[in-house]
Protein backbone atom coordinates (compact mmCIF):
# COMPACT_ATOMS: atom_id res chain seq x y z
CA UNK A 1 0.00 0.00 0.00
CA UNK A 2 1.09 3.52 -0.94
CA UNK A 3 0.75 6.08 2.08
CA UNK A 4 -1.42 9.21 0.80
CA UNK A 5 0.45 11.76 2.52
CA UNK A 6 3.63 10.67 1.04
CA UNK A 7 1.77 10.80 -2.87
CA UNK A 8 1.10 14.82 -1.72
CA UNK A 9 4.33 15.68 -0.75
CA UNK A 10 6.16 13.83 -3.50
CA UNK A 11 3.87 15.89 -5.83
CA UNK A 12 4.74 18.82 -4.17
CA UNK A 13 7.79 18.34 -4.74
CA UNK A 14 7.93 17.63 -8.37
CA UNK A 15 6.01 20.12 -9.30
CA UNK A 16 8.88 22.62 -7.73
CA UNK A 17 11.08 20.18 -9.13
CA UNK A 18 9.71 20.75 -12.78
CA UNK A 19 9.27 24.34 -12.41
CA UNK A 20 12.68 24.86 -11.56
CA UNK A 21 15.20 22.50 -12.53
CA UNK A 22 16.13 22.09 -16.92
CA UNK A 23 15.69 18.22 -17.39
CA UNK A 24 19.29 17.29 -18.08
CA UNK A 25 18.84 15.38 -20.91
CA UNK A 26 17.53 18.69 -22.17
CA UNK A 27 20.07 21.12 -21.23
CA UNK A 28 22.35 18.52 -23.46
CA UNK A 29 20.58 18.74 -25.85
CA UNK A 30 20.19 22.78 -25.75
CA UNK A 31 24.37 23.34 -24.98
CA UNK A 32 24.73 21.07 -28.07
CA UNK A 33 22.74 23.63 -30.04
CA UNK A 34 24.37 26.11 -29.31
CA UNK A 35 27.76 24.93 -29.56
CA UNK A 36 26.46 24.62 -33.64
CA UNK A 37 24.77 27.95 -34.02
CA UNK A 38 26.06 30.58 -35.50
CA UNK A 39 23.00 32.75 -36.17
CA UNK A 40 24.43 36.59 -34.07
CA UNK A 41 20.77 36.38 -32.70
CA UNK A 42 19.67 33.03 -31.84
CA UNK A 43 22.81 32.56 -30.31
CA UNK A 44 22.34 35.27 -28.15
CA UNK A 45 19.30 33.86 -26.73
CA UNK A 46 20.43 30.52 -26.37
CA UNK A 47 23.25 31.83 -24.26
CA UNK A 48 20.63 33.93 -22.05
CA UNK A 49 18.28 31.05 -22.02
CA UNK A 50 21.43 29.14 -21.10
CA UNK A 51 21.95 31.86 -18.28
CA UNK A 52 18.55 31.37 -17.08
CA UNK A 53 18.62 28.15 -16.38
CA UNK A 54 20.86 28.32 -13.73
CA UNK A 55 19.61 32.24 -12.23
CA UNK A 56 16.37 29.26 -11.73
CA UNK A 57 18.74 27.04 -9.80
CA UNK A 58 20.15 29.61 -7.92
CA UNK A 59 17.79 31.69 -6.67
CA UNK A 60 14.94 28.41 -6.52
CA UNK A 61 12.22 30.73 -8.88
CA UNK A 62 10.56 29.15 -11.76
CA UNK A 63 12.40 28.92 -15.01
CA UNK A 64 9.72 30.56 -16.96
CA UNK A 65 6.85 33.18 -15.51
CA UNK A 66 4.56 31.14 -17.49
CA UNK A 67 3.67 27.54 -16.02
CA UNK A 68 1.90 26.38 -18.66
CA UNK A 69 -0.89 24.01 -17.94
CA UNK A 70 0.45 21.65 -15.17
CA UNK A 71 -0.87 17.88 -15.18
CA UNK A 72 0.47 14.69 -14.02
CA UNK A 73 0.80 11.19 -15.36
CA UNK A 74 0.50 8.48 -13.58
CA UNK A 75 1.91 4.68 -14.21
CA UNK A 76 1.10 1.97 -11.88
CA UNK A 77 2.60 -1.28 -11.28
CA UNK A 78 0.07 -4.54 -11.62
CA UNK A 79 0.52 -5.01 -7.99
CA UNK A 80 0.12 -0.96 -6.84
CA UNK A 81 -2.52 -0.26 -4.36
CA UNK A 82 -3.09 3.29 -2.48
CA UNK A 83 -4.28 3.87 0.70
CA UNK A 84 -7.46 5.33 -0.08
CA UNK A 85 -7.67 4.38 -3.81
CA UNK A 86 -8.06 6.38 -6.58
CA UNK A 87 -10.38 9.11 -5.70
CA UNK A 88 -7.30 9.85 -2.84
CA UNK A 89 -5.18 9.63 -5.46
CA UNK A 90 -6.04 12.51 -7.63
CA UNK A 91 -7.43 15.11 -4.60
CA UNK A 92 -3.51 14.60 -3.42
CA UNK A 93 -2.67 15.40 -6.81
CA UNK A 94 -5.30 18.33 -7.11
CA UNK A 95 -3.79 19.84 -3.71
CA UNK A 96 -0.26 19.30 -4.55
CA UNK A 97 -1.01 21.56 -7.32
CA UNK A 98 -2.77 24.21 -5.92
CA UNK A 99 -0.26 24.08 -2.93
CA UNK A 100 2.59 24.31 -5.81
CA UNK A 101 1.14 27.45 -7.30
CA UNK A 102 1.34 29.28 -4.10
CA UNK A 103 4.21 28.26 -2.74
CA UNK A 104 7.11 28.03 -5.61
CA UNK A 105 5.21 29.95 -7.06
CA UNK A 106 3.37 29.44 -10.46
CA UNK A 107 1.23 31.08 -12.48
CA UNK A 108 -2.26 30.04 -11.98
CA UNK A 109 -2.69 29.79 -15.44
CA UNK A 110 -6.20 27.59 -15.39
CA UNK A 111 -9.33 29.37 -16.37
CA UNK A 112 -12.77 28.54 -17.17
CA UNK A 113 -13.08 28.89 -21.60
CA UNK A 114 -16.21 31.12 -21.10
CA UNK A 115 -16.32 32.69 -17.65
CA UNK A 116 -12.39 33.81 -17.37
CA UNK A 117 -13.12 32.32 -13.54
CA UNK A 118 -9.35 32.38 -12.13
CA UNK A 119 -9.39 30.26 -8.84
CA UNK A 120 -5.86 31.45 -8.64
CA UNK A 121 -4.39 27.45 -8.15
CA UNK A 122 -4.47 25.84 -11.47
CA UNK A 123 -6.97 23.75 -10.24
CA UNK A 124 -10.80 23.51 -11.96
CA UNK A 125 -12.76 21.86 -14.38
CA UNK A 126 -10.61 19.06 -15.80
CA UNK A 127 -7.42 20.62 -14.24
CA UNK A 128 -4.39 19.43 -13.84
CA UNK A 129 -5.14 16.33 -16.78
CA UNK A 130 -4.50 13.37 -15.24
CA UNK A 131 -3.86 10.40 -17.21
CA UNK A 132 -2.64 6.80 -16.52
CA UNK A 133 -0.69 4.03 -17.37
CA UNK A 134 -0.17 0.57 -16.53
CA UNK A 135 3.14 -1.99 -16.16
CA UNK A 136 2.79 -5.56 -16.05
CA UNK A 137 4.88 -6.22 -12.96
CA UNK A 138 5.52 -3.79 -9.59
CA UNK A 139 4.03 -2.66 -6.71
CA UNK A 140 4.89 1.31 -7.04
CA UNK A 141 3.58 4.30 -8.75
CA UNK A 142 5.22 6.61 -10.79
CA UNK A 143 4.14 9.90 -10.57
CA UNK A 144 5.33 12.41 -13.42
CA UNK A 145 4.66 16.01 -13.36
CA UNK A 146 4.81 18.42 -17.32
CA UNK A 147 4.26 21.61 -17.21
CA UNK A 148 3.70 22.40 -21.08
CA UNK A 149 3.21 25.56 -22.94
CA UNK A 150 -0.38 25.67 -24.18
CA UNK A 151 -0.87 28.07 -27.16
CA UNK A 152 1.32 27.65 -29.75
CA UNK A 153 3.30 24.99 -31.74
CA UNK A 154 0.76 21.99 -31.66
CA UNK A 155 -1.18 21.34 -34.94
CA UNK A 156 -3.27 18.07 -35.62
CA UNK A 157 -4.19 16.48 -39.59
CA UNK A 158 -6.45 13.96 -41.14
CA UNK A 159 -3.84 12.57 -43.73
CA UNK A 160 -4.62 9.50 -46.06
CA UNK A 161 -2.21 6.59 -47.42
CA UNK A 162 -1.45 8.45 -50.43
CA UNK A 163 -0.42 11.34 -48.83
CA UNK A 164 2.92 9.19 -48.07
CA UNK A 165 5.67 10.69 -46.46
CA UNK A 166 5.98 13.48 -48.63
CA UNK A 167 2.85 14.42 -46.81
CA UNK A 168 3.97 13.60 -43.38
CA UNK A 169 7.11 15.86 -44.14
CA UNK A 170 4.63 18.90 -45.36
CA UNK A 171 2.85 19.19 -42.54
CA UNK A 172 5.91 18.65 -40.38
CA UNK A 173 7.43 21.63 -41.99
CA UNK A 174 4.46 23.54 -42.09
CA UNK A 175 3.74 23.18 -38.31
CA UNK A 176 7.39 23.93 -37.75
CA UNK A 177 7.70 27.23 -39.71
CA UNK A 178 4.07 28.49 -38.67
CA UNK A 179 4.48 28.33 -34.86
CA UNK A 180 8.61 28.81 -35.36
CA UNK A 181 7.97 31.73 -37.41
CA UNK A 182 8.80 34.91 -34.37
CA UNK A 183 9.13 31.62 -32.14
CA UNK A 184 6.25 31.40 -30.90
CA UNK A 185 6.54 27.57 -30.61
CA UNK A 186 9.48 28.78 -28.30
CA UNK A 187 11.76 26.51 -30.14
CA UNK A 188 14.22 24.61 -30.01
CA UNK A 189 12.27 22.64 -28.77
CA UNK A 190 11.50 18.51 -28.56
CA UNK A 191 9.26 17.84 -31.76
CA UNK A 192 6.51 15.03 -30.87
CA UNK A 193 5.00 13.47 -33.84
CA UNK A 194 1.48 11.40 -33.17
CA UNK A 195 0.96 9.16 -36.08
CA UNK A 196 -2.55 6.85 -36.68
CA UNK A 197 -4.73 6.14 -33.71
CA UNK A 198 -7.93 8.36 -34.05
CA UNK A 199 -8.18 11.81 -33.94
CA UNK A 200 -8.11 12.56 -30.41
CA UNK A 201 -5.57 9.43 -29.68
CA UNK A 202 -3.17 10.91 -32.54
CA UNK A 203 -3.02 14.06 -30.44
CA UNK A 204 -2.28 12.32 -27.37
CA UNK A 205 0.29 10.03 -29.05
CA UNK A 206 2.10 13.21 -30.32
CA UNK A 207 1.99 15.40 -26.78
CA UNK A 208 2.83 12.19 -25.29
CA UNK A 209 6.17 11.82 -27.49
CA UNK A 210 7.26 15.36 -26.97
CA UNK A 211 7.03 15.37 -23.39
CA UNK A 212 7.24 11.76 -21.70
CA UNK A 213 10.37 11.04 -24.56
CA UNK A 214 13.81 12.12 -23.55
CA UNK A 215 16.08 13.43 -25.72
CA UNK A 216 18.58 11.57 -27.79
CA UNK A 217 15.05 8.50 -27.29
CA UNK A 218 14.51 6.74 -29.59
CA UNK A 219 11.67 4.62 -31.09
CA UNK A 220 12.25 0.45 -30.49
CA UNK A 221 10.96 -0.05 -34.06
CA UNK A 222 14.53 0.90 -36.04
CA UNK A 223 12.94 2.56 -39.30
CA UNK A 224 11.20 4.81 -37.05
CA UNK A 225 14.18 6.22 -35.35
CA UNK A 226 15.54 6.40 -38.47
CA UNK A 227 12.61 9.02 -39.35
CA UNK A 228 12.90 10.50 -35.67
CA UNK A 229 16.64 11.55 -37.06
CA UNK A 230 15.79 12.43 -40.94
CA UNK A 231 12.98 14.87 -39.39
CA UNK A 232 15.50 16.51 -36.65
CA UNK A 233 17.80 17.28 -39.48
CA UNK A 234 14.99 18.37 -41.85
CA UNK A 235 13.62 20.62 -38.72
CA UNK A 236 17.17 21.90 -38.13
CA UNK A 237 17.77 22.81 -41.75
CA UNK A 238 14.63 25.16 -42.26
CA UNK A 239 17.46 27.82 -41.54
CA UNK A 240 15.68 29.03 -38.18
CA UNK A 241 15.97 29.04 -34.94
CA UNK A 242 15.63 30.31 -31.68
CA UNK A 243 12.95 33.40 -31.50
CA UNK A 244 12.29 32.76 -35.33
CA UNK A 245 15.38 34.39 -36.13
CA UNK A 246 17.95 32.99 -38.63
CA UNK A 247 19.77 30.22 -37.55
CA UNK A 248 20.20 25.94 -37.24
CA UNK A 249 18.49 24.71 -34.11
CA UNK A 250 14.73 24.30 -34.41
CA UNK A 251 14.82 20.82 -33.14
CA UNK A 252 16.40 19.74 -30.25
CA UNK A 253 14.97 16.08 -30.51
CA UNK A 254 12.28 14.42 -33.19
CA UNK A 255 9.78 12.09 -31.34
CA UNK A 256 7.28 9.87 -33.18
CA UNK A 257 5.00 7.70 -31.98
CA UNK A 258 2.67 5.31 -33.71
CA UNK A 259 -0.81 3.43 -33.17
CA UNK A 260 -2.92 1.38 -35.27
CA UNK A 261 -5.39 3.64 -37.50
CA UNK A 262 -8.21 3.26 -39.68
CA UNK A 263 -7.70 1.47 -42.79
CA UNK A 264 -8.45 4.51 -44.56
CA UNK A 265 -6.28 7.69 -43.00
CA UNK A 266 -2.98 8.31 -41.55
CA UNK A 267 -3.61 10.82 -38.71
CA UNK A 268 -1.16 12.73 -37.69
CA UNK A 269 -0.12 15.61 -35.29
CA UNK A 270 2.41 17.78 -34.37
CA UNK A 271 3.62 18.82 -30.59
CA UNK A 272 6.61 21.34 -29.72
CA UNK A 273 7.79 20.88 -25.78
CA UNK A 274 9.57 24.35 -25.13
CA UNK A 275 12.36 25.79 -23.97
CA UNK A 276 11.45 25.53 -20.61
CA UNK A 277 10.89 21.61 -21.02
CA UNK A 278 9.88 21.24 -17.81
CA UNK A 279 9.06 17.52 -16.48
CA UNK A 280 9.92 15.91 -13.00
CA UNK A 281 9.44 12.23 -12.09
CA UNK A 282 9.46 10.02 -9.02
CA UNK A 283 8.70 5.92 -8.57
CA UNK A 284 7.04 5.68 -4.90
CA UNK A 285 7.70 2.31 -3.33
CA UNK A 286 5.06 0.52 -0.60
CA UNK A 287 7.90 0.87 2.09
CA UNK A 288 7.92 4.40 1.74
CA UNK A 289 11.11 4.58 -0.59
CA UNK A 290 11.35 7.43 -3.37
CA UNK A 291 13.27 7.82 -6.27
CA UNK A 292 13.47 10.70 -8.52
CA UNK A 293 14.75 11.12 -11.75
CA UNK A 294 13.65 13.26 -14.96
CA UNK A 295 13.19 10.31 -17.53
CA UNK A 296 9.35 9.31 -17.39
CA UNK A 297 10.41 6.31 -19.35
CA UNK A 298 6.36 6.20 -20.34
CA UNK A 299 6.67 3.85 -23.70
CA UNK A 300 7.76 0.72 -22.32
CA UNK A 301 7.44 -2.48 -24.35
CA UNK A 302 4.09 -3.41 -23.31
CA UNK A 303 3.18 0.50 -24.12
CA UNK A 304 3.80 -0.53 -27.40
CA UNK A 305 2.86 -3.79 -27.43
CA UNK A 306 0.77 -5.27 -30.61
CA UNK A 307 -0.57 -8.83 -29.78
CA UNK A 308 -3.26 -9.81 -28.04
CA UNK A 309 -2.14 -10.93 -24.94
CA UNK A 310 1.21 -9.51 -23.20
CA UNK A 311 3.84 -12.19 -23.53
CA UNK A 312 7.52 -10.81 -22.86
CA UNK A 313 9.34 -14.08 -23.32
CA UNK A 314 7.92 -13.99 -27.24
CA UNK A 315 8.75 -10.08 -27.49
CA UNK A 316 12.01 -10.51 -26.01
CA UNK A 317 12.82 -13.14 -28.60
CA UNK A 318 11.96 -11.34 -31.95
CA UNK B 1 26.85 41.78 -36.70
CA UNK B 2 28.16 43.31 -33.24
CA UNK B 3 25.14 43.30 -30.85
CA UNK B 4 24.61 46.65 -28.82
CA UNK B 5 23.61 46.72 -25.02
CA UNK B 6 21.56 49.47 -24.58
CA UNK B 7 19.85 50.63 -20.40
CA UNK B 8 16.90 52.52 -20.90
CA UNK B 9 14.24 54.45 -18.53
CA UNK B 10 11.07 52.78 -18.56
CA UNK B 11 9.92 56.79 -19.10
CA UNK B 12 12.12 57.63 -21.90
CA UNK B 13 12.54 60.19 -23.68
CA UNK B 14 11.87 61.09 -27.31
CA UNK B 15 15.52 60.93 -28.32
CA UNK B 16 16.17 57.89 -26.28
CA UNK B 17 13.77 55.85 -28.09
CA UNK B 18 14.72 57.08 -31.50
CA UNK B 19 18.21 56.20 -31.34
CA UNK B 20 16.83 52.40 -30.36
CA UNK B 21 18.41 49.87 -33.54
CA UNK B 22 16.37 46.21 -34.32
CA UNK B 23 18.61 43.77 -32.83
CA UNK B 24 19.21 45.91 -29.77
CA UNK B 25 19.52 44.78 -26.66
CA UNK B 26 18.11 46.78 -23.84
CA UNK B 27 17.82 46.77 -19.91
CA UNK B 28 14.98 48.57 -18.12
CA UNK B 29 15.26 50.56 -15.11
CA UNK B 30 11.92 52.28 -13.43
CA UNK B 31 8.61 51.22 -13.15
CA UNK B 32 6.82 48.99 -15.49
CA UNK B 33 3.33 47.96 -15.64
CA UNK B 34 1.44 44.61 -16.68
CA UNK B 35 -1.47 44.60 -18.81
CA UNK B 36 -3.08 42.50 -21.47
CA UNK B 37 -6.71 41.65 -22.43
CA UNK B 38 -8.64 41.68 -19.12
CA UNK B 39 -6.95 45.48 -18.43
CA UNK B 40 -7.56 46.51 -22.09
CA UNK B 41 -11.62 45.03 -21.66
CA UNK B 42 -11.60 46.81 -18.26
CA UNK B 43 -10.03 49.95 -19.08
CA UNK B 44 -11.30 50.56 -22.29
CA UNK B 45 -14.46 48.70 -22.40
CA UNK B 46 -16.06 49.02 -19.66
CA UNK B 47 -14.12 52.65 -19.00
CA UNK B 48 -12.83 52.07 -15.53
CA UNK B 49 -10.21 54.66 -14.13
CA UNK B 50 -6.99 53.67 -14.59
CA UNK B 51 -5.46 53.54 -11.33
CA UNK B 52 -1.79 54.97 -12.56
CA UNK B 53 -0.68 58.15 -13.75
CA UNK B 54 0.81 57.33 -17.09
CA UNK B 55 2.74 57.56 -18.81
CA UNK B 56 4.19 60.38 -15.99
CA UNK B 57 4.94 57.30 -13.83
CA UNK B 58 5.63 54.27 -16.49
CA UNK B 59 5.69 54.37 -20.25
CA UNK B 60 6.33 50.61 -20.34
CA UNK B 61 3.44 48.26 -21.04
CA UNK B 62 4.22 44.62 -20.82
CA UNK B 63 2.05 41.79 -22.20
CA UNK B 64 2.93 39.46 -19.16
CA UNK B 65 1.32 37.74 -16.37
CA UNK B 66 4.23 37.09 -13.55
CA UNK B 67 4.39 33.95 -11.18
CA UNK B 68 3.39 35.34 -8.01
CA UNK B 69 1.35 35.30 -5.14
CA UNK B 70 -0.58 37.71 -3.08
CA UNK B 71 0.22 36.81 0.47
CA UNK B 72 -2.33 36.65 3.15
CA UNK B 73 -0.62 40.33 4.84
CA UNK B 74 -1.01 41.70 1.34
CA UNK B 75 2.31 41.58 0.28
CA UNK B 76 3.67 39.45 -2.40
CA UNK B 77 5.64 36.74 -3.31
CA UNK B 78 7.25 37.13 -7.33
CA UNK B 79 9.20 34.57 -8.64
CA UNK B 80 9.31 34.22 -12.96
CA UNK B 81 7.86 36.63 -15.17
CA UNK B 82 7.55 35.74 -18.66
CA UNK B 83 5.94 37.80 -22.03
CA UNK B 84 2.96 36.64 -23.68
CA UNK B 85 2.19 36.67 -27.39
CA UNK B 86 1.17 40.31 -28.57
CA UNK B 87 -0.28 39.97 -31.62
CA UNK B 88 -3.73 39.24 -29.64
CA UNK B 89 -3.94 42.40 -27.79
CA UNK B 90 -3.71 44.30 -31.76
CA UNK B 91 -7.39 45.18 -31.33
CA UNK B 92 -7.22 47.57 -28.02
CA UNK B 93 -3.23 48.90 -28.70
CA UNK B 94 -3.94 52.14 -30.12
CA UNK B 95 -6.51 53.34 -28.40
CA UNK B 96 -4.64 52.46 -24.71
CA UNK B 97 -1.13 53.94 -26.50
CA UNK B 98 -3.74 57.19 -27.14
CA UNK B 99 -4.95 56.75 -23.73
CA UNK B 100 -1.62 56.44 -21.66
CA UNK B 101 1.10 57.48 -23.51
CA UNK B 102 2.47 54.33 -23.44
CA UNK B 103 6.31 53.94 -25.73
CA UNK B 104 7.69 50.88 -24.57
CA UNK B 105 4.98 47.65 -25.48
CA UNK B 106 6.72 44.47 -24.12
CA UNK B 107 5.91 41.49 -24.93
CA UNK B 108 6.30 38.15 -26.76
CA UNK B 109 6.86 37.97 -30.44
CA UNK B 110 6.13 41.50 -31.81
CA UNK B 111 3.21 42.85 -34.06
CA UNK B 112 3.17 43.35 -37.99
CA UNK B 113 5.33 46.25 -39.68
CA UNK B 114 1.35 47.26 -40.19
CA UNK B 115 0.84 48.16 -36.68
CA UNK B 116 3.95 49.45 -35.93
CA UNK B 117 3.62 52.13 -39.02
CA UNK B 118 -0.02 52.80 -38.02
CA UNK B 119 0.24 53.63 -34.48
CA UNK B 120 3.17 52.84 -32.52
CA UNK B 121 5.59 55.17 -34.72
CA UNK B 122 2.73 58.50 -34.54
CA UNK B 123 3.17 57.76 -30.81
CA UNK B 124 6.53 57.50 -30.78
CA UNK B 125 6.70 53.90 -29.35
CA UNK B 126 8.50 50.74 -29.98
CA UNK B 127 7.89 47.26 -29.50
CA UNK B 128 10.24 45.24 -27.38
CA UNK B 129 10.44 41.30 -27.02
CA UNK B 130 11.77 39.02 -24.41
CA UNK B 131 14.41 36.80 -25.15
CA UNK B 132 13.83 32.79 -25.57
CA UNK B 133 10.74 32.85 -25.14
CA UNK B 134 11.02 31.79 -21.75
CA UNK B 135 13.91 34.17 -19.69
CA UNK B 136 11.86 33.76 -17.04
CA UNK B 137 14.03 33.74 -13.98
CA UNK B 138 16.18 36.38 -15.07
CA UNK B 139 13.67 38.72 -15.73
CA UNK B 140 12.57 38.22 -12.30
CA UNK B 141 15.58 38.78 -10.88
CA UNK B 142 15.40 42.43 -12.55
CA UNK B 143 12.26 43.29 -10.37
CA UNK B 144 13.34 45.23 -7.23
CA UNK B 145 9.69 45.07 -5.74
CA UNK B 146 6.27 44.98 -6.67
CA UNK B 147 4.51 48.28 -5.84
CA UNK B 148 0.92 47.37 -6.35
CA UNK B 149 -1.31 44.74 -7.92
CA UNK B 150 -4.54 46.51 -8.96
CA UNK B 151 -7.79 44.35 -10.28
CA UNK B 152 -6.75 41.49 -8.85
CA UNK B 153 -10.38 41.01 -7.38
CA UNK B 154 -11.51 41.90 -10.49
CA UNK B 155 -9.83 40.06 -12.79
CA UNK B 156 -7.41 37.49 -11.19
CA UNK B 157 -3.96 37.36 -10.45
CA UNK B 158 -2.94 36.47 -14.01
CA UNK B 159 -5.14 39.59 -15.70
CA UNK B 160 -4.16 41.84 -13.01
CA UNK B 161 -2.22 44.75 -13.34
CA UNK B 162 1.36 44.22 -11.39
CA UNK B 163 3.14 47.36 -11.35
CA UNK B 164 7.04 46.44 -10.43
CA UNK B 165 10.00 48.45 -10.16
CA UNK B 166 12.81 46.62 -12.51
CA UNK B 167 16.05 47.59 -12.09
CA UNK B 168 18.32 46.73 -14.91
CA UNK B 169 15.35 44.24 -16.02
CA UNK B 170 16.27 42.11 -19.18
CA UNK B 171 17.68 40.92 -21.76
CA UNK B 172 14.91 42.51 -24.11
CA UNK B 173 15.31 42.77 -28.02
CA UNK B 174 14.21 46.15 -29.39
CA UNK B 175 11.30 44.61 -32.50
CA UNK B 176 10.57 47.36 -33.70
CA UNK B 177 11.91 51.09 -34.61
CA UNK B 178 10.34 54.67 -35.15
CA UNK B 179 10.45 53.74 -39.29
CA UNK B 180 8.07 51.10 -38.70
CA UNK B 181 10.73 48.42 -39.30
CA UNK B 182 9.89 44.80 -37.92
CA UNK B 183 13.04 42.87 -36.51
CA UNK B 184 11.19 39.47 -37.29
CA UNK B 185 9.70 40.32 -40.73
CA UNK B 186 13.16 41.19 -41.57
CA UNK B 187 14.38 37.67 -40.29
CA UNK B 188 11.19 35.89 -41.77
CA UNK B 189 12.37 37.61 -45.18
CA UNK B 190 15.55 35.89 -45.15
CA UNK B 191 14.55 32.32 -43.92
CA UNK B 192 12.06 32.49 -46.88
CA UNK B 193 14.53 32.23 -49.71
CA UNK B 194 15.43 29.22 -48.11
CA UNK B 195 11.66 27.50 -47.86
CA UNK B 196 11.81 26.27 -51.47
CA UNK B 197 14.65 24.41 -50.85
CA UNK B 198 13.90 22.77 -47.78
CA UNK B 199 9.89 21.61 -48.64
CA UNK B 200 11.44 19.97 -51.75
CA UNK B 201 10.34 16.12 -51.93
CA UNK B 202 6.95 17.18 -49.83
CA UNK B 203 4.03 17.76 -51.57
CA UNK B 204 0.40 19.36 -50.00
CA UNK B 205 -2.45 17.32 -48.61
CA UNK B 206 -4.39 15.05 -50.21
CA UNK B 207 -7.87 16.90 -48.51
CA UNK B 208 -6.97 20.69 -48.24
CA UNK B 209 -8.26 23.07 -45.52
CA UNK B 210 -10.98 25.45 -46.60
CA UNK B 211 -9.10 29.03 -46.64
CA UNK B 212 -5.38 27.64 -46.44
CA UNK B 213 -2.88 29.90 -47.77
CA UNK B 214 -0.28 28.35 -49.54
CA UNK B 215 1.80 31.69 -49.42
CA UNK B 216 4.89 30.58 -47.27
CA UNK B 217 6.01 34.42 -46.65
CA UNK B 218 2.52 34.77 -44.81
CA UNK B 219 3.29 36.31 -41.60
CA UNK B 220 0.06 34.18 -39.72
CA UNK B 221 -0.73 36.69 -37.06
CA UNK B 222 -2.96 40.20 -38.21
Amino acid sequence: MIPIDLIETTAETLMDKAAIEIPQDYLDGLKAAARTEDGDLSSFVLKAMLENYEAAKEDRRAMCGDTGVPRWFVKLGNEARIEGGFVALEAALRRATATATTGVPLRPNRVHPLWRTDHNNNVGIGAPEIEYGFEPEGAWIDLITVHKGGLFGTDYRMLFPSDGIEGIKRFYLDSLVAFGKRGLACQPAIIGIGLGGSKDTCMVLGKRASVLRTVGSRNSDPKIAAMEDEFKELGNSIGMGAMGFVGKNMVIDCNIEVGYCHTGGMQMSVHAFCLSSRRAVARLFPDGRVEHRTDPDWFTPYQRRETIEWNPQREAAE
Amino acid sequence: MKIREVTLSTTPTAEAVADLRLGDIVYLDGLIYTAREGVYMRALEDKANIPMELPSESAANFHCSPAAVIREDGSFDLGAVTATASFRFAKWLPEWMAKTGARLIIGKGGMSSKDYKEYFVPNGAVYLSTVGYGTGALLGRGVETVEAVHWHEELGIAQAMWVMRARRMGPFIVASNLEGECLFERENVKIAENLERVYEGTKPAVLKRYGETDDRSDEVIG
